[in-house]
């Protein structure tokens, strides 16, 4: 995990050195990669067999526990998006 | 939309390829996502560093998004029992020990089989795999719903990693600070919950 945070602080300061430049194609490349994990991440879940085969049953159980708790917090950070931009437009 | 119907047609495509095995199990065995990761990430720094206007955005960061992962974990273990209510067979705390996986599914996954046995491990293994899909296929939507908080707060313990690319995406290269620290918080936080709701 550290690995990947470090790559993603080289390209930071690769990206710095060449702001001047310009790096055409970049933003096509991050689409295609985030394409290509999605195809990874399917196959995956699609290969493990526990998971295909309690799809039906434990399934419907997870997601509606996982869809609550992204409600949960998205209300939440709701919340505290209100008031940070509260918060801006006094200062302003 | 038709970027995340895009997503949503590769990710079923994979499926597909898994149940069918279309492809051969040998391609997978190298490291294949992990270096298209590792692309990926090297990616969104680039386009980070090279934005002029990045440095700038984060000194107008405000400090009180510090605490954003108060609210992934609140949020998400109060939701996670109010919702065990639909399930009887499901006791409270079985459904807050698969809520405190914030979508890191390895790990709560394998920490509730050895607690709790098999079964709510399968559980918790979809249901944190499921909150890492609705992230990174729902992520327009959350920003336009809840705001550009949304996606970070939905990414739980991933943010750092894997939905990051997406949140950059969708949330704004300026959040990448809270969305690194939110994803560092809530992941150190994934073992001593889901052990804490096992317990009791």
């Amino acid at each position: 995990m550290f690995t990947v945070i470090g790559i993603m602080f080289l390209g930071i300061g690769l990206g710095y050195l060449l702001r001047h430049r310009n790096l055409p194609g970049i933003q096509r490349g991050i689409t295609l990669l985030i394409w290509l994990l999605l195809f990874l991440l399917g196959i995956e879940v699609g290969q493990n067999e526990q998971v295909i085969r309690s799809l039906p049953t434990l399934g419907l159980e997870a997601l509606a526990i996982a869809v609550a708790c992204v409600l949960g917090s998205c209300l939440l950070a709701w919340l505290l998006w209100k008031q940070v931009n509260r918060r801006k437009e006094e200062d302003q | 939309m038709k970027g995340s119907l895009i997503i949503v047609g590769f990710f079923t495509l994979g499926v597909l390829c898994g149940v069918f095995q279309w492809i051969p199990s040998y391609w997978l065995s190298g490291d294949l996502s992990f270096y298209a990761l590792c692309a990926l990430m090297f990616s969104v720094g680039l386009s980070i560093g090279h934005d002029p206007q990045t440095v700038q955005r984060f000194r107008t960061l405000n400090p009180r998004l510090a605490l954003l992962p108060l609210c992934t974990i609140l949020g998400t273990l109060s939701a996670a029992a109010l919702v065990s209510l639909l399930f009887s067979q499901r006791s409270i705390t079985d459904c807050m020990a698969v809520g405190s996986g914030f979508g890191y599914y390895s790990l709560s996954s394998i920490f509730i089989t050895e607690y709790k046995g098999a079964e709510l491990g399968t559980v918790a293994l979809l249901s944190n795999i499921a909150r890492e899909i609705i992230t990174l296929l729902g992520a327009p939507l959350l920003v336009r719903w809840f705001g550009r908080l949304a996606p970070i707060t939905s990414g739980g313990a991933t943010t750092m990693d894997t939905t990051l690319p997406i949140i950059t995406r969708t949330a704004g290269q300026d959040l990448v600070i809270v969305s690194l620290f939110h994803g560092f918080v809530v992941d150190f936080s994934v073992p001593f919950l889901v052990t804490f709701f096992c317990s009791i």
